[in-house]
Protein backbone atom coordinates (compact mmCIF):
# COMPACT_ATOMS: atom_id res chain seq x y z
CA UNK A 1 0.00 0.00 0.00
CA UNK A 2 2.38 2.73 -1.16
CA UNK A 3 1.07 5.50 -3.40
CA UNK A 4 -2.59 5.48 -4.41
CA UNK A 5 -3.03 3.37 -7.52
CA UNK A 6 -4.48 4.84 -10.69
CA UNK A 7 -7.05 7.36 -9.55
CA UNK A 8 -10.42 6.76 -11.09
CA UNK A 9 -11.90 9.28 -13.48
CA UNK A 10 -15.46 9.03 -12.17
CA UNK A 11 -15.59 9.09 -8.41
CA UNK A 12 -19.20 7.92 -8.39
CA UNK A 13 -18.70 4.21 -8.06
CA UNK A 14 -15.76 2.07 -7.05
CA UNK A 15 -15.57 -1.12 -9.16
CA UNK A 16 -14.10 -2.93 -6.15
CA UNK A 17 -17.28 -2.09 -4.17
CA UNK A 18 -15.18 -1.11 -1.18
CA UNK A 19 -17.93 0.84 0.64
CA UNK A 20 -20.31 -2.10 0.27
CA UNK A 21 -17.70 -4.54 1.52
CA UNK A 22 -16.99 -2.32 4.48
CA UNK A 23 -20.71 -2.09 5.21
CA UNK A 24 -21.01 -5.87 5.15
CA UNK A 25 -17.96 -6.11 7.43
CA UNK A 26 -19.83 -3.88 9.89
CA UNK A 27 -22.87 -6.16 9.61
CA UNK A 28 -20.74 -9.24 10.31
CA UNK A 29 -19.17 -7.55 13.28
CA UNK A 30 -22.59 -6.56 14.62
CA UNK A 31 -23.70 -10.18 14.31
CA UNK A 32 -20.62 -11.37 16.22
CA UNK A 33 -21.38 -8.81 18.89
CA UNK A 34 -24.97 -10.05 19.09
CA UNK A 35 -23.84 -13.66 19.56
CA UNK A 36 -21.45 -12.49 22.26
CA UNK A 37 -24.17 -10.49 24.01
CA UNK A 38 -26.58 -13.44 23.93
CA UNK A 39 -23.94 -15.70 25.49
CA UNK A 40 -23.26 -13.02 28.12
CA UNK A 41 -26.96 -12.75 28.96
CA UNK A 42 -27.16 -16.53 29.24
CA UNK A 43 -24.22 -16.49 31.65
CA UNK A 44 -25.73 -13.63 33.66
CA UNK A 45 -29.10 -15.34 34.08
CA UNK A 46 -27.63 -18.81 34.59
CA UNK A 47 -28.44 -19.30 38.26
CA UNK A 48 -31.90 -17.70 38.16
CA UNK A 49 -32.70 -13.99 38.00
CA UNK A 50 -30.74 -12.40 40.84
CA UNK A 51 -30.22 -8.65 41.23
CA UNK A 52 -26.53 -8.67 40.14
CA UNK A 53 -27.47 -10.94 37.26
CA UNK A 54 -30.13 -8.54 36.03
CA UNK A 55 -27.79 -5.58 36.45
CA UNK A 56 -25.11 -7.36 34.42
CA UNK A 57 -27.76 -8.20 31.86
CA UNK A 58 -28.80 -4.55 31.54
CA UNK A 59 -25.16 -3.48 31.25
CA UNK A 60 -24.49 -6.00 28.48
CA UNK A 61 -27.61 -4.85 26.63
CA UNK A 62 -26.48 -1.21 26.95
CA UNK A 63 -23.05 -2.11 25.57
CA UNK A 64 -24.65 -3.99 22.72
CA UNK A 65 -26.85 -1.00 21.92
CA UNK A 66 -23.81 1.29 22.03
CA UNK A 67 -21.99 -0.91 19.55
CA UNK A 68 -25.09 -1.06 17.37
CA UNK A 69 -25.28 2.74 17.42
CA UNK A 70 -21.70 3.14 16.22
CA UNK A 71 -22.25 0.52 13.51
CA UNK A 72 -25.51 2.13 12.39
CA UNK A 73 -23.96 5.59 12.08
CA UNK A 74 -21.03 4.21 10.13
CA UNK A 75 -23.24 2.17 7.81
CA UNK A 76 -25.33 5.25 7.06
CA UNK A 77 -22.18 7.25 6.30
CA UNK A 78 -20.92 4.49 4.02
CA UNK A 79 -24.21 4.31 2.17
CA UNK A 80 -24.58 8.07 1.78
CA UNK A 81 -21.48 9.01 -0.23
CA UNK A 82 -19.58 7.44 -3.09
CA UNK A 83 -16.21 8.12 -1.46
CA UNK A 84 -16.92 7.93 2.27
CA UNK A 85 -14.85 9.79 4.81
CA UNK A 86 -12.33 7.91 6.91
CA UNK A 87 -13.57 6.27 10.09
CA UNK A 88 -13.31 8.63 13.09
CA UNK A 89 -10.83 7.50 15.75
CA UNK A 90 -13.27 8.19 18.59
CA UNK A 91 -15.82 5.86 17.00
CA UNK A 92 -13.20 3.15 16.61
CA UNK A 93 -12.30 3.63 20.26
CA UNK A 94 -15.98 3.48 21.24
CA UNK A 95 -16.51 0.21 19.37
CA UNK A 96 -13.42 -1.37 20.92
CA UNK A 97 -14.30 -0.10 24.40
CA UNK A 98 -17.75 -1.71 24.14
CA UNK A 99 -15.98 -5.00 23.37
CA UNK A 100 -13.54 -4.56 26.26
CA UNK A 101 -16.35 -3.69 28.67
CA UNK A 102 -18.24 -6.80 27.60
CA UNK A 103 -15.16 -8.91 28.34
CA UNK A 104 -14.76 -7.26 31.76
CA UNK A 105 -18.43 -7.97 32.43
CA UNK A 106 -17.78 -11.57 31.43
CA UNK A 107 -14.80 -11.84 33.78
CA UNK A 108 -16.96 -10.52 36.64
CA UNK A 109 -19.69 -13.03 35.79
CA UNK A 110 -17.34 -15.99 35.46
CA UNK A 111 -15.61 -15.39 38.78
CA UNK B 1 -10.22 18.26 -11.77
CA UNK B 2 -8.29 15.83 -9.59
CA UNK B 3 -7.39 18.71 -7.30
CA UNK B 4 -11.06 19.57 -7.00
CA UNK B 5 -12.01 16.00 -6.21
CA UNK B 6 -9.29 15.92 -3.56
CA UNK B 7 -10.62 19.11 -2.02
CA UNK B 8 -14.17 17.78 -2.00
CA UNK B 9 -12.91 14.65 -0.30
CA UNK B 10 -11.19 16.78 2.32
CA UNK B 11 -14.51 18.35 3.29
CA UNK B 12 -15.71 15.01 4.50
CA UNK B 13 -12.63 14.18 6.54
CA UNK B 14 -13.13 14.78 10.27
CA UNK B 15 -10.62 17.10 11.91
CA UNK B 16 -9.16 14.36 14.10
CA UNK B 17 -7.57 12.41 11.30
CA UNK B 18 -6.19 15.54 9.67
CA UNK B 19 -3.36 15.79 12.15
CA UNK B 20 -0.53 15.18 9.74
CA UNK B 21 0.26 14.12 6.24
CA UNK B 22 -2.35 14.06 3.49
CA UNK B 23 -5.49 12.02 3.07
CA UNK B 24 -4.83 8.66 1.40
CA UNK B 25 -7.16 7.15 -1.18
CA UNK B 26 -10.42 6.43 0.65
CA UNK B 27 -10.24 2.80 -0.43
CA UNK B 28 -7.08 2.35 1.62
CA UNK B 29 -8.85 3.82 4.63
CA UNK B 30 -11.79 1.48 4.07
CA UNK B 31 -9.48 -1.51 3.76
CA UNK B 32 -7.84 -0.45 7.00
CA UNK B 33 -11.28 -0.16 8.59
CA UNK B 34 -12.21 -3.66 7.43
CA UNK B 35 -9.01 -5.02 8.92
CA UNK B 36 -9.92 -3.29 12.16
CA UNK B 37 -13.37 -4.87 12.05
CA UNK B 38 -11.90 -8.31 11.35
CA UNK B 39 -9.70 -7.96 14.45
CA UNK B 40 -12.73 -6.80 16.42
CA UNK B 41 -14.60 -9.90 15.27
CA UNK B 42 -11.68 -12.02 16.39
CA UNK B 43 -11.85 -10.33 19.78
CA UNK B 44 -15.61 -10.90 19.98
CA UNK B 45 -15.13 -14.55 19.03
CA UNK B 46 -12.54 -14.97 21.80
CA UNK B 47 -14.88 -13.31 24.32
CA UNK B 48 -17.76 -15.47 23.12
CA UNK B 49 -15.49 -18.50 23.49
CA UNK B 50 -14.81 -17.46 27.08
CA UNK B 51 -18.55 -17.33 27.80
CA UNK B 52 -19.04 -20.65 26.03
CA UNK B 53 -16.33 -22.37 28.09
CA UNK B 54 -17.98 -21.08 31.25
CA UNK B 55 -21.50 -22.05 30.19
CA UNK B 56 -21.21 -25.23 28.18
CA UNK B 57 -18.52 -27.14 30.11
CA UNK B 58 -20.18 -27.39 33.52
CA UNK B 59 -18.53 -30.74 34.32
CA UNK B 60 -15.06 -29.23 34.32
CA UNK B 61 -13.20 -28.59 37.53
CA UNK B 62 -13.75 -24.98 38.72
CA UNK B 63 -10.12 -23.96 38.33
CA UNK B 64 -9.83 -25.22 34.78
CA UNK B 65 -13.14 -23.74 33.72
CA UNK B 66 -12.50 -20.28 35.18
CA UNK B 67 -8.86 -20.29 34.08
CA UNK B 68 -9.70 -21.11 30.47
CA UNK B 69 -12.60 -18.65 30.39
CA UNK B 70 -10.47 -15.85 31.83
CA UNK B 71 -7.62 -16.61 29.42
CA UNK B 72 -10.01 -16.33 26.48
CA UNK B 73 -11.61 -13.15 27.83
CA UNK B 74 -8.19 -11.56 28.44
CA UNK B 75 -7.13 -12.48 24.91
CA UNK B 76 -10.29 -10.80 23.64
CA UNK B 77 -9.54 -7.61 25.57
CA UNK B 78 -5.98 -7.48 24.27
CA UNK B 79 -7.16 -8.19 20.76
CA UNK B 80 -9.70 -5.38 20.67
CA UNK B 81 -7.35 -2.82 22.23
CA UNK B 82 -4.67 -3.79 19.78
CA UNK B 83 -7.19 -3.53 16.94
CA UNK B 84 -7.75 0.18 17.63
CA UNK B 85 -4.07 0.83 18.18
CA UNK B 86 -3.05 -0.85 14.96
CA UNK B 87 -5.81 0.88 13.02
CA UNK B 88 -4.64 4.30 14.19
CA UNK B 89 -1.01 3.47 13.45
CA UNK B 90 -1.86 2.27 9.95
CA UNK B 91 -4.00 5.34 9.34
CA UNK B 92 -1.21 7.68 10.38
CA UNK B 93 1.39 5.76 8.40
CA UNK B 94 -0.79 6.02 5.30
CA UNK B 95 -1.28 9.74 5.84
CA UNK B 96 2.46 10.27 6.17
CA UNK B 97 3.30 7.98 3.26
CA UNK B 98 5.42 5.71 5.47
CA UNK B 99 5.56 1.93 5.47
CA UNK B 100 2.75 0.23 7.32
CA UNK B 101 3.71 -0.77 10.87
CA UNK B 102 4.78 -4.35 11.45
CA UNK B 103 3.49 -6.26 14.43
CA UNK B 104 4.28 -9.42 16.33
CA UNK B 105 0.76 -9.54 17.76
CA UNK B 106 -0.64 -12.10 15.25
CA UNK B 107 2.16 -14.53 16.18
CA UNK B 108 1.54 -13.98 19.90
CA UNK B 109 -2.20 -14.44 19.50
CA UNK B 110 -1.80 -17.66 17.52
CA UNK B 111 0.56 -18.96 20.22
CA UNK B 112 -2.02 -18.14 22.91
CA UNK B 113 -4.80 -19.81 20.93
CA UNK B 114 -2.58 -22.87 20.39
CA UNK B 115 -1.82 -23.06 24.12
CA UNK B 116 -5.51 -22.77 24.99
CA UNK B 117 -6.33 -25.49 22.46
CA UNK B 118 -3.67 -27.81 23.92
CA UNK B 119 -5.01 -27.05 27.39
CA UNK B 120 -8.48 -28.02 26.20
CA UNK B 121 -7.15 -31.32 24.85
CA UNK B 122 -5.37 -32.04 28.13
CA UNK B 123 -8.50 -31.14 30.09
CA UNK B 124 -10.65 -33.39 27.97
CA UNK B 125 -8.19 -36.27 28.31
CA UNK B 126 -7.32 -36.14 32.01
CA UNK B 127 -9.19 -33.48 33.92
CA UNK B 128 -12.78 -33.98 32.87
CA UNK B 129 -14.16 -35.49 36.07
CA UNK B 130 -13.14 -33.01 38.77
Amino acid sequence: MSAPAARRQDPDRDPGLQPERTRLAWRRTTLSGTVCAVLAVKTALHGGASTPGILACALVCALWLGFLGVAHRRIRTLAATAAPAAFAPRHAAAAALCTVAMAVCGAALVL
Amino acid sequence: MIEFVRNVRLWFVPAEVRRDGETPDYRFSLANERTFLAWLRTALALIGGGFAVDQFLPDLRWGWRVGLALALLAAGVLCSLRAVNHWVRCERAMRRGEDLPVSRFPALLSLVVAVVAVAMVVVVLVGWEG
